[in-house]
């Protein structure tokens, strides 16, 4: 089964979609099951991947050290690949994507409206997310990108808020835009080294010896900037952010959920998977500016965008932005201690921000506005779930204890090697996030208390259990992050060999600082 | 390594377990919770903390008997994170430096959750209580007993959480919650410069020294290439981390608002233990901070300054926590100014002596404003001596201890501080020594002033509250008063452990200290024998007792003095009244600027960013209606006008094809008479 496993895993939704299709829509529970079952299958294989997984096996532009690999040829003609294997970096967004997956089904339980459409374009989705995550070959990669967009297209303009339509095309076309910038991209690499395979151009482009106009210093340059602005606008990297807001606002809660904890990641997985290994040298060149920069501004923009929001959901919106800032900065850094903790964050801010939404999604469900500060005195009437909500707050803000801490500090250990005043700058970060969170959560769940509504009720069990899974990977992660670090480490490491401290840019941060305080 | 060291876990483990059992019945019942869960909450807190003293105690039997050399005590449970350079391990150590403060923690945080037991028996949420007490302990605890500088790190911020949930416990009052806020988001400020100072260390240590090591027993054998520079930039950042936790300036301003937590709350959090993990931090790490001499004056100029001026504050203040808030702040600048001489033990020590009897002064205050149905302010009090005994007496006790009176534990503590300030010599500015000393003696003064100006409103003379109100104040049951006891009697006697040898002792503290710490040899034997140092013990007597004859005289023989001072000086009593506005200036500088650049870049995003990529849909939008006009006119239109053209044609032309045969020949005549035509001409 292992020969299979990972087309499985990113099949099974899909299979369950058309099995939908074939229900009468009015079998509410049968869907809703049936959805249940088809994200557990990728689950619980994703926890089979990672019992036989071998951390040492580091993949990136060896082929030989990917695992579960399947390999067929798809079009001849074009020497296009279905290619699929993971490494080190795919494994942990393959779990992810599919613990994600399966709680977004319960947090889509209270979907009224079109139930089996709704069902089956959350469960494509599920697939193009997963295929996202498991492509070696860049044009499977890009159709499993472009794949992902319509389900969600749809999903955000049917099931949305008001503004959906709005909301939903703002999303296709922009990530659309940037796409095109990939296409481009990977058409070039195609006709100078006539291979799609993301390994192999890896390995082509690791051992320097470039084929046709790879050979010219500026396309490669320009190359890595195409591929950047499609990779900023999944991120989003500022400036090309403000697609987030909208669509999280719109989008139903189970849409939020998997945008902000899967979605966004493939940005910064994009850039880890195609940008770094394809070309390192122009990775090392620009990435100082383009991640470490724009990432410290993510997460200071971010910050204080949210700050300044009233609606708990688009606030919630920013602090992604912010939080993926931290990604941005700990890949900038190109050593261990910054690129794990980057890698270490995705998954981290996956999890947090998924639990986020959900509680942001309990509160619209009763109270059918998202207004911080028309709520107020909410731990009075709903005291589990004012537990839950500090819980996730806490994690959002790092607080030592809970994952998010961890992957913070190491971003910001690795960075500051690097870029001493700018991580101390983007480290304030963590005070304005504090800030912003826990002023949010004293004008909803503090205060006085309101009396319009006492009636609404706690969190309930399918709530609960829909947070329960992130809520002991957030606990466990926090207090034992060695199973993921174990996990990561040895590719990140090798990854930091491909590129290595980038040369421009690594000053002695002590000189620095000696002339920034003593002045020589 | 001894047989006990196995056991350490148990100590953080107990109070874990206690906020897990306490946590978990206040989710499950919450409001609804009976008395059988409240007895097992109010019976389970105490006794967990109670396990986690005693496994302590049997530890710290252990190690007295062990020789100086075999005193550190360690437990390794697992790596935590290990990546790159990094390697943190939750490794548990006890040494004679952190043994002393988990036993203050344990022991006086036990009495003090007895205390608990009876002072929130009426609250509904007293289960909700307990789960914060029990993982406030734990946090503390790991703060303490890690063994490497991020661990502390989770502990620190860990207590921090736990200051946040019991201030604003009672969230219905805003203010409440505000102050739990505040409280967090100062202390955020503070860890942020720790957090960078470990940082800087951490790289410093791999650029200087080679291997980077975040172990507190490792980093003392690596540290020495490092520059000075360097290392003050280091230490300079763990202190701006250590004023943020333990209240100095400029970060002092959460630990006043922080007295709207439950009573027992500020005894332990706010007085005994959590405040004072600055001064324990810079302990542990002492040989960083010995190594540069001009952190240490920072230090010391910073904690005078607090020590002082939160003194002042202390004299005008009329909410009975209120005035031990701005004491603690005081208190907690005479242990920095101990830490700044480099003679790091004076600073344990006074940390200890006040978590005896501040800890004593909040639990007595509690009993008060319990007593008289929850009324906090002292100029509504008056007489209360005779009501409540108990209270009175170990109060008097805890004052007679913190104003520095002879024989009590406050007078040993502070004056070795003092005098330790005074033969300290300073590198960098050589009168600071006299300064520093002078202003302290002055603090004493103030405080010795403002503690029995506290005593004598709120226990003597004539009740002033509501007529009828002082008959119902009732002595508090003796779950409290026993707390009471047990602290006075460590009040009077706790400072007999740090007895200088100039009065016969042999500060057995220092010694016990001494091995674990860095720190310059406490100067005992001076030139001049022990005379000096009598003169000065002799100096603080004075000025402690000259303060408080000086509130027998305001507050008992004429009480009209302090109103008519008052008047005098109109201004000067607002300005300190209102703790010098230092408020209001943050929040017209830093909060304003923050919530100002909030709504700024808010509009930014919107006006700007956002509005520029809709400008972008609309400038597309327009383009493609410009193509759909070209499209409709010019490329269709194209198409049209040849499909238009030929039809307009052939029906020109279809009116030739008559089918008339004589129209034909006229045709076929006329064309050969043109074509002969155009070829004679051509």
């Amino acid at each position: 089964m292992d020969n299979y496993i990972l087309s499985i895993i990113t099949f099974a939704p899909l299979a369950g979609a058309l099995l939908i299709l074939l229900m009468p829509s009015s079998s509410r529970k049968m869907i809703q099951w049936t959805s249940v079952v088809f994200t557990a299958i990728p689950l619980v294989l994703a926890f089979r991947l990672y019992q036989n997984f071998l951390p040492s096996n580091t993949g990136l532009h060896e082929a030989n050290l990917y695992q579960f690999v399947e390999k067929y040829s798809w079009i001849s003609s074009f020497n296009i690949n279905y290619y699929v294997g993971i490494d080190g970096l795919s494994i942990t967004m393959v779990i992810l994507s599919a613990l994600i997956s399966f709680i977004g089904v319960f947090a889509s339980f209270s979907i009224q409206k079109a139930i089996k459409g709704y069902f089956a374009l959350y469960l494509l989705l599920c697939t193009a997310m997963m295929g996202v995550f498991v492509s070696l070959d860049f044009f499977l990669f890009y159709v499993f990108w472009e794949v992902m967009l319509l389900p969600m297209y749809f999903l955000i303009g049917i099931w949305g808020g008001p503004r959906r339509e709005y909301a939903a095309i703002k999303f296709f076309l922009y990530t659309l835009f940037g796409s095109v910038f990939m296409l481009l991209v990977m058409l070039f690499f195609y006709y100078n080294a006539h291979t799609f395979s993301l390994v192999e151009l890896a390995s082509i482009m690791v051992s320097r010896e470039y084929p046709g106009y790879l050979n010219v210093a500026n396309f490669r340059i320009a190359a890595w900037v195409l591929l950047f602005i499609g990779f900023a606008i999944k991120i989003p990297a500022f400036p090309f952010h403000t697609w987030l807001p909208d669509a999280h606002v719109e989008a139903p809660t189970a849409i939020s959920v998997i945008l902000a904890g899967v979605l966004l990641k493939m940005g910064t997985y994009g850039l880890l998977r195609i940008s770094y290994p394809l070309l390192p040298h122009e990775t090392m060149m620009m990435a100082p500016y383009a991640l470490g920069a724009l990432g410290i501004v993510n997460i200071i923009y971010g910050a204080f965008v949210a700050m300044a929001q009233n609606d708990l959901k688009k606030l919630i919106a920013y602090s992604s932005i912010s939080h993926m800032g931290y990604v941005m900065l700990g890949m900038a850094a190109f050593n261990v201690e910054g690129m794990n903790g980057a890698l270490f964050q995705m998954f981290n801010h996956g999890t947090i921000t998924a639990m986020l939404f959900i509680m942001v999604g309990v509160i619209y469900d009763r109270a059918h506005h998202r207004n911080i500060n028309e709520l107020g005195g909410l731990i009075q009437h709903m005291p589990r779930y004012a537990v839950f909500t500090a819980f996730a707050f806490f994690a959002g803000l790092g607080l030592p204890g809970l994952s998010g801490f961890i992957s913070e500090v190491l971003v910001f250990l690795g960075a500051f090697k690097v870029y001493p005043v700018l991580t101390a700058i983007a480290a304030s970060g963590v005070v304005l996030t504090a800030a912003y969170l826990l002023w949010a959560y004293m004008r909803v769940f503090f205060d006085k208390v309101q009396e319009r509504y006492k009636d609404f009720k706690d969190i309930n069990g399918i709530e609960m259990f829909s947070v329960l899974p992130v809520a002991f990977f957030i606990l466990l992660f926090g207090v034992y992050p060695a199973p993921y670090l174990k996990l990561v480490e040895p590719t990140m490491t090798k990854m930091t060999s491909i590129i290595a401290e980038p040369a421009a840019v690594t000053f002695n941060f002590l000189n620095q600082l000696s002339h920034f305080f003593f002045k020589g | 390594m001894d047989q006990v060291a196995q056991y350490i876990w148990i100590i953080p483990a107990a109070p874990l377990a206690g906020f897990i059992i306490n946590g978990l019945i206040s989710f499950s019942w919450g409001a609804k919770s009976s008395d059988f869960h409240k007895k097992v909450s109010t019976i389970v807190s105490p006794l967990v903390i109670l396990i986690s003293f005693l496994v302590t105690l049997a530890v710290f039997i252990q190690m007295v008997q062990n020789p100086e050399t075999n005193r550190i005590f360690s437990q390794n449970l697992y790596s935590w994170i290990k990546t790159g350079f990094i390697e943190a391990n939750v490794n548990l150590v006890l040494d004679p430096l952190s043994i002393i403060l988990v036993l203050i923690i344990t022991g006086v945080g036990f009495f003090i959750h007895l205390y608990s037991v009876g002072y929130m028996d009426h609250d509904r949420s007293i289960i909700r209580y307990f789960a914060y007490l029990n993982l406030f302990t734990f946090a503390m605890l790991i703060l303490v007993l890690g063994d490497n500088i991020l661990l502390m790190f989770v502990g620190w911020e860990g207590v921090g959480l736990c200051s946040y949930l019991l201030i604003g416990f009672w969230y219905q009052n805003r203010n409440y919650a505000i102050a739990g806020m505040k409280a967090f988001l100062v202390n955020r400020v503070g860890d942020f410069a720790f957090i960078i100072g470990f940082f800087m260390l951490f790289w410093g240590i791999y650029h200087y020294e080679g291997v980077p090591t975040i172990a507190f027993s490792a980093l003392k054998d690596v540290m020495g290439k490092m520059p000075e520079w360097y290392l003050t930039i280091v230490t300079l950042m763990f202190f701006i981390g250590a004023t943020g936790k333990s209240a100095q300036i400029p970060l002092y301003i959460w630990l006043p608002d922080a007295m709207a937590g439950p009573t027992p709350v500020s005894a332990l959090i706010h007085a005994a233990t959590m405040v004072t993990a600055g001064v324990y931090m810079i302990a542990r790490m002492s040989f960083l901070f010995i190594a540069t001499p001009m952190t240490l004056t920072v230090i010391s100029i910073i904690a005078a300054g607090t020590a002082f001026f939160a003194a002042t504050i202390g004299i005008v203040q009329n909410d009975i926590k209120k005035v031990l808030a701005y004491s603690t702040v005081s208190q907690l600048g005479y242990m920095f100014l101990g830490m700044g001489t480099g003679v790091f033990t004076t600073g344990i020590f006074h940390l200890m002596t006040h978590a005896f009897f501040k800890g004593l002064l909040f639990l007595g205050a509690g009993s008060v404003i319990l007593a008289s149905h929850h009324e906090q302010d002292i100029l509504l009090m008056g007489g209360l001596r005779k009501k409540i005994p108990i209270t009175f007496i170990t109060f008097l006790i805890g004052t007679l201890a913190i104003a520095g009176i002879p024989g009590l534990s406050g007078f040993f503590s502070k004056d070795e501080i003092l005098w330790q300030t005074y033969i300290t010599p300073n590198v960098y500015i050589p009168q600071l020594p006299h300064i520093l000393w002078i202003i302290g003696l002055a603090t004493a003064g103030i405080t010795s002033f403002y503690m029995f100006r506290l005593l004598f409103l709120t226990f003597f003379g004539e009740f002033r509250g509501d007529e009828g109100a002082l008959e119902e104040v009732h002595e508090s049951p003796f779950i409290m008063t026993i707390p009471l006891m047990v602290l006075a009697v460590l009040s009077i006697f706790g400072g007999y452990i740090g007895m200088p040898e100039a009065l016969g002792g042999s500060n057995h503290l220092h010694h016990w200290l001494s091995p674990v710490l860095s720190m310059k040899e406490a100067v005992e034997e001076h030139g001049a024998g022990h005379f000096q140092e009598y003169l000065f013990m002799g100096f603080s007597i004075l000025v402690s007792l000259s303060g408080a004859a000086l509130a027998y005289i305001f507050y008992i023989l004429k009480p009209s003095i302090p109103k008519s001072i008052g008047s005098k000086i109109s201004g000067l009593h607002q300005l300190v009244f209102n703790k010098y506005y230092i408020d209001e200036l943050y929040h017209a500088t830093f909060i304003k600027g923050t919530l100002g650049l909030r709504m700024l870049l808010n509009k930014f995003d919107q006006k700007i960013i956002d509005a520029f990529v809709n400008f972008v849909a609309v400038i597309v939008k327009a383009v493609s209606r410009v193509h759909g006009f070209f499209d409709r006119v010019v490329v269709d239109g194209l198409v049209n006008f040849v499909a238009a053209f030929t039809q307009y044609y052939s029906s020109v032309m279809q009116t030739w094809q008559s089918g008339m045969l004589n129209r034909y020949l006229y045709y076929i005549l006329g064309s050969f008479i043109m074509a002969y035509v155009i070829l004679r001409i051509i």
